[in-house]
């Protein structure tokens, strides 16, 4: 009988190696194919039940994970959700993540390569892995009050220290609250997802950095005066400033606000032009300095160019190869010119920087659990689109516009301010978007704030940059004077 | 006058202690880890685990010291590693079902069953002296398996349980009389067997080329298994008949060496497995949830829940496993019986998964190694019966746990949840520790194979050739039985 006993294993060996193949197919050759399974939770059990990082901002926690009693072991809290929404993202079991904590998720969740010597040290002592903890350039005082000022209006505010191009405050309204969105069921948090996207008013927009962007208006005549400036001009030089401007090519023609005239004859000064916002003047320069030379200086803002700090950045746009008309009206910010309320925050910034544009970034420092620093940023040049004299001037420039001209209800007592206001014509049908850009103290600025009030406000059709959204800037520039000198 | 010298052979006792040892570390080592990651840390009930299970493999092993001295080393290490594996897995399963809100303590219960078990195999070991004795209960134990399989049918004893009459109820606790009928069985399979292999292979009709056997010889065989198969098949529980099956053709085969019979025999079952599909609903089922088990609709309607669960812990395993503590057996329903392999695969990981698998491969190649080395046929038909049984068995669970083959409802050996299964392998064990001792004691002496041997002492002179051959060992016996040369081994049983 041995000679089938034989054969018979052979048979037991075949059993076998068919369990070790199969064993093998479904814990390594499917094994990440069955992970992603939308079914399975036990890889969201996995990335969401450990302890997460926290998110700082100047000491105070502002997103944690709390030991709960649940399958998931934590649960991820956002104190003052709504306020800080943009910024941090939420961590979410259905929709995912989004903004820091997707842009810093590695970090957060211990997984980094810069956290390999931690992971080494828990796997010895037996500890869970923990993720690093990251603090942001916020300031508390100064996001709070952005909020407060913009409040219940739609848009954005973005401020930036221009010395070291860090974000102090970056708020955009509506907004949402990411704790609703850290609901342990995927059921759930899918579902308030999906009522937040079908939200007309866009809430999970970051306005600031994204979403649709905001043709600038007349802020983006500080571009054009800019290149005229490098170009040679000075702000005394004169140029024209007629009633209206007939568009060559077209029968349209370009007004100034109001049908006003900009100023007593049909000329005047740069610096009068920027002071009272001259389309018509504006319009004119555009046309005769030509397409190339505003857009290379815009480009030298990075206008047009991928930005990350660390969130991404939607490029700003500008047309290409505008024809005559296209050109003038691009010149006063209308036509296809789109830009992002920090894109116009680092342009101030630049100007009050003497003619130096800084990297704008949101993390300051990454410390590891056992709050030892493991990343620092350290301010880094962007470019350098101007020189120091073109910069000198248009800061002059823009004292004006806030001392006598379009953006008086920014002044603030015994602070300098330099803004440019922005009224950006949306349509027939629509209230237009108003704008501030500014930086204040004039002469050695610690903030740059750029704000932006999507379609009037609640100044409908009145609205103007002046009006609605120059306040704001000023409540903004208030708050960061006062953190600057508290030694924030 | 040669004289003889003796020679030792290596039995293997120290070897087993040994293995032992490992076993232990195995065993002691994943309760340590499981509970050091509940929490309490490794407290004093660790300690009092710790004795038992080393008084208990002491115990163990000093039985098969005094009773089967020359029994295989490795088959009570690996048994007592797989155990002891298992308690801890099941130990760990129990706090994850406490994580997820519901309260069990299946570890404790496990406990017992295993100390039952091995209590029970040290006596298998101690009091039956010889696998021969056996022999003569064949029908006995033929009509035991039956009456046990059967009993769960009976109303009143009987219960039902997940769609599975398999079940009774003693002293409130509940029991599988199945498992205990496998092992009846194979003692009256491998009885019948050896007795009529001649006349079943040889004494029949040659139809189609293929020599069929006689009806009187192979009547009460086949009625044995027919009535096992129905009785299973109106149980619902189809892993048995696969397995009865199974392993009614490997010993047929074994025994009468026909191959022509084995391939019937797989027709045969071709044609059951697809007749079973077409006329029962519940088999269908089956088919439909191993063949579609990643489908949204087959999954939404709770079928193939438990296997595609299954299939995710076991790939959030990966190679390594999330660790013992790490992972989420929970998830899966019956994690702790069924599923067993699953929860292993899912925090041991694919090494593990491998290394346990390679354990039982171990168990069942010394099985049949016992097999092709003791003499007699009864005892070579035991022990492949018994080893066959336990790696078809495992391929069943394995491979239906990993979507090879649909899934069945049995247990796996020694690890799995079920007092009843772990005391039937356990005294499976035994009986092959048993075997094995015979087989590799007559190693040692001249068989019927065998030519003389002669032992030459060079201190004496060279004899001559009348006194060579009055020194041949006698190797007369009949094919089939040990020699009578041993006092010990009397009795030459026909």
């Amino acid at each position: 009988m041995n000679e089938p006993i034989r054969r018979l294993s052979v048979v037991v060996l075949a059993l076998f190696l068919a369990l070790m193949a199969s064993s093998s197919w479904v814990q390594f050759v499917k094994a990440d194919e069955l992970g992603e399974d939308p079914r399975n939770v036990r890889t969201l059990y996995q990335q969401f039940g450990s302890f997460r990082g926290p998110i700082i901002v100047d000491g105070q926690v502002i997103v944690s994970s709390v030991p709960v009693d649940d399958p998931f072991n934590y649960q991820r809290t956002y104190a003052n959700g709504p306020l800080y929404a943009h910024l941090t993202g939420y961590y979410s079991i259905g929709p995912g993540r989004s903004g820091l904590e997707a842009t810093e998720n590695a970090l957060l969740d211990g997984s980094a390569d810069a956290l390999f010597w931690t992971r080494l040290g828990e796997l010895f002592a037996g500890t869970e892995q923990q993720g690093a903890s990251v603090e942001l350039t916020i300031d508390p005082a100064v996001q709070q009050a952005a909020w407060d000022a913009l409040g219940d209006r739609r848009g954005a505010v973005v401020a930036i220290d221009p010395r070291t191009g860090e974000i102090l405050a970056m708020v955009s309204k509506p907004s949402f609250d990411p704790t609703v969105l850290a609901v342990h069921s995927s059921s759930e948090s899918n579902r308030l997802y999906q009522s937040l996207l079908e939200d007309q008013t866009d809430p999970l927009i970051n306005r600031a950095i994204g979403g649709d962007t905001y043709p600038p208006g007349s802020t983006f005549k500080l571009i054009v005066a800019a290149a005229a400036l490098e170009a040679g001009y000075s702000p005394d030089t004169l140029i024209d400033a007629p009633l209206e401007l007939d568009l060559p090519l077209t029968t349209a023609t370009i007004t100034n606000y109001g049908g006003t005239r900009c100023g007593p004859e049909d000329q005047v000064t740069l610096l009068e032009a920027l002071r009272v916002s001259c389309n018509t003047a504006f319009a004119k320069l555009a046309m005769d300095l030509g397409w190339p030379a505003i857009e290379s200086m815009a480009a030298g803002f990075g206008w047009g160019s991928e930005l990350s700090v660390p969130l991404k950045v939607t490029p700003s746009r500008l047309p290409s190869n505008p024809n005559e008309p296209q050109v003038a009206q691009s010149g006063i910010g209308q036509f296809d010119v789109r830009a992002t309320p920090l894109q116009m925050a680092m342009i101030a910034a630049a100007i009050g920087n003497g003619g130096v544009l800084m990297q704008p970034y949101l993390v300051d420092t990454v410390r590891d659990p056992d709050l030892r620093e493991i990343e620092k940023t350290s301010p880094q040049k962007l470019s350098t689109p101007m020189s120091s004299e073109t910069a000198a001037a248009l800061t002059v420039m823009m004292q004006a516009v806030v001392n006598s001209g379009s953006g008086t209800s920014a002044q603030i007592d015994g602070v300098s301010v330099a803004g440019k206001t922005g009224t950006a014509e949306t349509g027939l049908d629509t209230s237009p978007h108003t704008w501030f850009v500014s930086f204040a103290p004039a002469a050695n600025p610690v903030v740059a704030v750029a704000v932006v009030v999507e379609n009037g406000g609640d100044s409908g059709n009145e609205a103007t940059g002046g009006k609605v959204a120059a306040p704001i800037a000023k409540a903004v520039i208030e708050a960061a004077i006062a953190s600057s000198a508290g030694g924030g | 006058m040669a004289t003889v010298l003796e020679v030792s052979v290596r039995v293997g006792r120290r070897s087993e202690a040994v293995l032992l040892l490992f076993a232990c570390a195995i065993a002691l080592g994943a309760r340590a880890f499981v509970d050091a990651n509940a929490g309490g840390g490794i407290g004093a009930q660790f300690g009092m685990y710790a004795a038992a299970v080393v008084a208990l493999a002491i115990a163990a092993h000093t039985v098969v010291r005094l009773r089967a001295p020359a029994a295989d080393p490795v088959l009570l290490p690996a048994a007592f590693a797989l155990s002891g594996l298992g308690l801890a897995l099941i130990r760990r399963i129990d706090l994850a079902y406490a994580e997820r809100g519901r309260e069990t303590d299946f570890a404790t219960a496990q406990e017992l069953w295993a100390l039952v078990g091995i209590v029970g195999a040290m006596l298998v070991i101690a009091l039956i002296r010889d696998h021969r004795l056996l022999r003569r209960y064949t029908y006995t134990a033929g009509v035991l398996g039956l009456v046990g399989l059967m009993l769960p049918l009976v109303p009143g004893v009987g219960r039902e349980v997940n769609g599975a009459r398999i079940w009774i109820s003693l002293f409130g606790r509940s029991l599988q009389p199945g498992e205990f009928a496998k092992i009846a069985f194979v003692v009256f399979f491998a009885g019948y067997l050896v007795t009529n292999r001649d006349t079943l292979a040889l004494a029949g009709p040659k139809v189609l080329g293929i020599r069929l056997p006689r009806p009187r010889d192979l009547g009460p065989l086949l009625i044995v298994w027919a009535a096992a198969l129905l009785v299973q098949v109106a149980q619902r529980d189809l892993g048995a008949s696969l397995l009865f099956f199974g392993l009614f053709v490997a010993m047929l085969y074994v025994a009468t060496q026909r191959l022509s019979w084995v391939l019937v025999g797989l027709a045969l079952f071709a044609v059951g497995a697809v007749a079973a599909g077409t006329l029962f609903s519940h088999v269908a089922s089956r088919y439909e949830s191993w063949l579609h088990a990643l489908d949204f609709s087959v999954y939404n309607s709770g079928s193939s829940y438990q296997l595609v669960q299954g299939l995710f812990g076991m790939a959030s395993g990966g190679l390594f496993g999330t660790g013992l503590g790490s992972g989420s057996p929970g998830l899966v329903p019956y994690a702790e019986s069924d599923f067993i392999m699953a929860s292993l695969g899912e925090e041991l990981g694919l090494t593990g998964f491998m290394a346990v698998l390679a354990l039982y491969l171990v168990v069942v190649q010394r099985a049949l190694r016992t097999a092709i080395g003791v003499r007699d046929g009864f005892g070579k038909l035991i022990a492949v019966g018994l080893g066959f049984s336990m790696a078809l068995q495992l391929f069943v669970v394995v491979g239906g746990v990993t979507r090879v083959i649909p899934l069945t409802g049995l247990t796996t050996p020694f690890l799995a949840y079920g007092g009843s299964s772990m005391i039937a392998n356990w005294i499976a064990i035994a009986l092959l520790i048993r075997i094995s001792d015979l087989a590799r004691a007559s190693a040692t002496e001249p068989g019927p194979g065998d030519g003389p041997r002669l032992v030459i002492d060079p201190t004496l002179p060279v004899p001559d050739a009348a006194d060579a051959t009055d020194s041949e060992a006698d190797g007369d016996a009949a094919d089939g039985d040990a020699p009578a040369s041993d006092q010990a081994r009397s009795e030459a049983a026909r």
